[in-house]
């Protein structure tokens, strides 16, 4: 039965007030702007024909246009013309999706894949992905419900994960006087945190460095996260969360780029996994991605996806159906599978031929004071140049070029016709000139 | 390698009771089976039915050379918003016109349900625990909705099963009795589950309530167009309470009306009392999508965004949804005749035609749908509702029949 009795407390009559039913929302204070969409906001608003928008992570052709994937428009056709319907697709996705992109991250010969270990659910991309996860373990996870992000991360990490109910710590990921990895620092870090803690690393592309450890020290860290090298893992020291958004976007071969997260599968760990096919398939908007969890048999993968269903429901009940389509479409196909890889493999080249003119421009051509491998060396879509925050500012204001306040920079927005202005800038900003 | 059992305490969740239906009904191999249970509309031949003018924009969609997958913003596709605000609320609605409403594109009415609930448990002034008063019984999902966000469900008297109508004193008892300032969810037409909605006397006099008390109006618009098969007729209860000025949102969904179903295409608009307050609003709501989708998918945006905006492609969706309102209507009355006139079943059977929109109570109790489902191969929830959107010319009568048995007990 109902109860919203009134209480019997006198209430300061401010209800009675005309107004009062209008000012509902009087109090609500201005949210902080994003600080990454808002540099695509300042752009947008700058009239400077020789701008640039090195902000967003969103892949750019030799134009500085968006790059709709040639065999993401044969799947969409292909759908057009199949005339599927519209219904809901189940709370989890798209089950062909979800099988294939699970094979695509795991590999074929995954042993949790082939074993049907594997629970899963399509997600709203990347950061749908890593909300589940994040809300799946704050529920679930049986260890200590504080999750470590290298310092720094994506900075949408955070505010995710402490809204799921997660605590954030940091552990020392960059050294800012080499601009590579601090790993002295990382080691220590995850030895120190506490037992059965939740460790978030970046499978590949690390977003925003650029930064990513060789596989040798992929497999140090494999061997901190488990207690001992001991075959077992039932006493985990940290459990792994993979965020996956960059296959195929790091080196150009998405094999390769899936080492850490399949290496880590192989040596035993359970592991959580968060996918994104935003940027591999040039998909944003579409909204499509995985998160998945190894289990240790069918029987507890079934406990796991009901429960995954429960956490769904009331946020979305199901996810959304077109971009899923593409992408299975894509996966299920070899022809147009190879033809997908083939594109990938295109945009990530060409970020790797900006990253070694950008190299060369600074180190040969302008004598930039300062070192400059990170350039060549930093891997995926995102370059931690090195820039300070007011080199940063005075970048955007005096020469329109526009990258976060951190000095990251988004390769994909370079190209043949705007990289020397671009590196005559960042020359004229390092010499204290512009 | 032995794999351990990470998660060896969690337990196995019931699974969700609506599409835990259909999978039974998927799975039955009765030639005569019906599935009167998800409310997703069916035509004719029970195929689930792509609009036309969904199919139209579609082709153009793709043949737009101008057109990628790029991020959408937090809030969605603006052109989306706005046409989508426009809709519910009329084109000449003041809120509109003075800039009061902010609308965020969400994953279509449960991730509006999820986003507003969210808004609320973060920065509604609560006068007491935070509560929503939900009408009994209400759609299964909002209890889940609401109480993961931290709000406690009190169900408000809605449904009489006596007459199988609204119980409209116990509501108005209910919202004069709640603590001022309440949070109240209302369906804005077509209620889910029992297609009883109030008339437009009895709205007014629930605004009337609402503003004595300060409550505020937690708007559920799932079915737009859906119910009378007028869009305009369908928007009464939220134009009326936002030309009175009862402080409200409103949860839109064109999963139904758009037939967009698996798309995912909705809108939240949470209507301010000056545009300077509305921006503030906005940017809370972005702070809450950002961390949970990003933004929202664009695709289903893009769609209605050309059917709403274009004047051709609006009139041919008006069509399109009369068809579908229709058919409807077509088959309440076929049942209501065969019940009453053909197979004279006991009982009234007035609510088949007097209920609104997709579903109806039939009035049934959980032991008769049962039987329904264990010996007549029909496929509804145990609370006796039913969609009207599965019966069809061809099974109409095995379903009218299969009832009256249920009745009489002689299944």
């Amino acid at each position: 039965m109902y109860s919203l009795r009134s209480s019997g407390r006198s209430l300061a009559p401010c209800w009675r007030l005309p107004s009062r039913s209008l000012s509902i929302w009087n109090h609500v204070p201005a949210g902080p702007p994003d600080p990454i969409l808002g540099i695509t906001e300042a752009f947008k608003a700058d009239k400077d024909p020789r701008k640039i928008n090195l902000g967003v992570g969103a892949y750019r052709d030799e134009n500085g246009k968006p790059y709709v994937l040639p065999s993401v428009k044969a799947a969409e056709d292909r759908i057009y013309n199949a005339k599927a319907d519209k219904e809901y697709l189940p709370i989890t996705g798209l089950g062909e999706l979800n099988k294939l992109a699970a094979k695509l991250a795991y590999g074929a010969e995954s042993a949790p894949l082939l074993e049907g270990r594997i629970a899963s659910t399509q997600s709203i991309s990347g950061t749908g992905a890593l909300r589940i996860g994040g809300a799946f373990l704050a529920r679930h996870y049986p260890g200590v419900k504080t999750i470590y992000l290298p310092v720094p991360s994506w900075g949408n990490h955070t505010p995710l994960f402490r809204d799921s109910g997660l605590e954030v710590k940091g552990y020392r990921y960059l050294d800012k006087k080499t601009i590579g990895l601090d790993f002295a620092g990382l080691k220590e870090d995850l030895a120190a945190a506490p037992e059965k803690s939740i460790v978030l690393l970046h499978a590949c592309a690390h977003n925003p460095t650029g930064v990513d450890p060789t596989p040798e020290q992929w497999a140090e860290i494999s061997d901190i996260v488990k207690v001992s090298i001991q075959v077992s893992v039932s006493n985990a020291r940290l459990f792994p969360f993979f965020d996956f958004a960059y296959q195929g976007f790091a080196s150009g071969d998405t094999t390769r780029d899936a080492f850490a997260l399949r290496y880590f599968v192989s040596q035993g760990h359970n592991i959580a996994l968060a996918q994104s096919f935003a940027k591999n398939m040039g998909l944003y908007g579409e909204r499509v991605g995985l998160f998945s969890v190894t289990t240790s048999s069918p029987e507890e993968k079934a406990r796991v996806d009901s429960q995954i269903k429960i956490l769904v429901r009331p946020l979305y009940s199901n996810p959304p159906l077109h971009g899923a389509r593409i992408a299975s479409t894509i996966l299920a196909d070899s022809l147009l599978s190879a033809q997908w890889e083939k594109e990938v493999k295109g945009m990530a080249d060409r970020i790797i031929s900006m990253r070694n003119e950008l190299y060369n421009h600074l180190t040969h051509d302008l004598k930039t004071p300062g070192e400059w491998g990170h350039i060549k060396s930093q891997i995926g879509m995102f370059s931690f140049t090195g820039l300070t925050t007011p080199q940063a500012k005075a970048l955007g204001e005096k020469a329109h070029i526009y990258m976060t306040s951190e000095g990251r920079i988004s390769m994909a927005g370079l190209n043949s016709h705007n990289i020397k202005y671009f590196a005559d800038s960042v020359d004229a900003a390092v010499r204290g000139t512009l | 390698m032995v794999a351990v059992c990470q998660w060896k305490q969690i337990p196995l969740a019931p699974p969700d009771s609506i599409f835990h239906l259909t999978v039974a009904y998927k799975a039955d191999p009765s030639l005569q089976k019906i599935n009167v249970g998800v409310g997703a509309y069916r035509d004719e031949d029970n195929k689930p039915w792509v609009l036309p003018v969904v199919k139209k924009a579609t082709g153009i969609l793709l043949n737009d050379p101008t057109l990628d997958h790029e991020y959408l913003s937090v809030t969605g596709l603006p052109e989306f918003g706005s046409a989508a605000a426009k809709l519910i609320l009329g084109s000449n609605s003041h809120a509109l016109a003075e800039s009061r409403v902010v609308s965020v594109q969400t994953i279509s009415g449960t991730g509006a349900n999820h986003l507003g609930a969210l808004f609320l448990s973060r920065f509604y002034q609560w006068n007491g625990p935070p509560v929503v008063g939900l009408s009994n019984p209400t759609w299964s999902n909002h209890d889940a909705i609401f109480k993961n966000v931290g709000i406690t469900p009190v169900d408000y008297p809605y449904y009489n099963p006596a007459t199988i109508g609204l119980d409209y004193n116990g509501f108005l008892a209910a919202l004069r009795n709640a603590v001022p300032r309440s949070v109240f969810l209302l369906h804005a037409c077509a209620h889910n589950p029992t297609g009883v909605d109030p008339t437009k006397k009895q709205w007014t006099a629930i605004a009337d309530v609402m503003l004595e008390k300060g409550h505020y109006a937690f708007f559920d618009c799932a079915y737009q167009g859906f119910a009378s098969g007028d869009l305009d007729q369908d928007a009464f209860a939220v134009r009326y309470f936002v030309e009175r000025k009862v402080p409200l949102l409103i949860c839109q969904s064109f999963s139904k009306n758009a037939g967009l179903y698996g798309e995912r295409i909705g809108a939240l608009h949470v209507v301010s009392s000056t545009a300077e307050e509305g921006a503030r609003v906005d940017s809370q709501l972005s702070v809450l999508q950002r961390s949970e989708i990003g933004n929202p998918p664009s695709h289903g945006a893009r769609l209605v965004s050309l059917i709403l905006n274009d004047p051709d492609l609006f009139e041919e969706w008006n069509r399109d949804i009369k068809t579908m309102a229709q058919r409807i209507i077509a088959m309440r009355q076929e049942l209501y005749h065969l019940l009453t006139k053909e197979l004279k079943t006991p009982g009234s059977w007035e609510h088949i035609i007097n209920q609104i929109g997709m579903f109806s109570f039939t009035g049934i109790n959980p032991s008769q749908c049962q039987v329904l489902l264990a010996k007549a191969h029909i496929y509804l929830p145990t609370n006796g509702r039913i969609s009207m959107a599965g019966l069809n010319s061809k099974n109409i009568r095995y379903f009218a029949e299969s009832l009256d048995k249920a009745v009489r007990g002689t299944l």
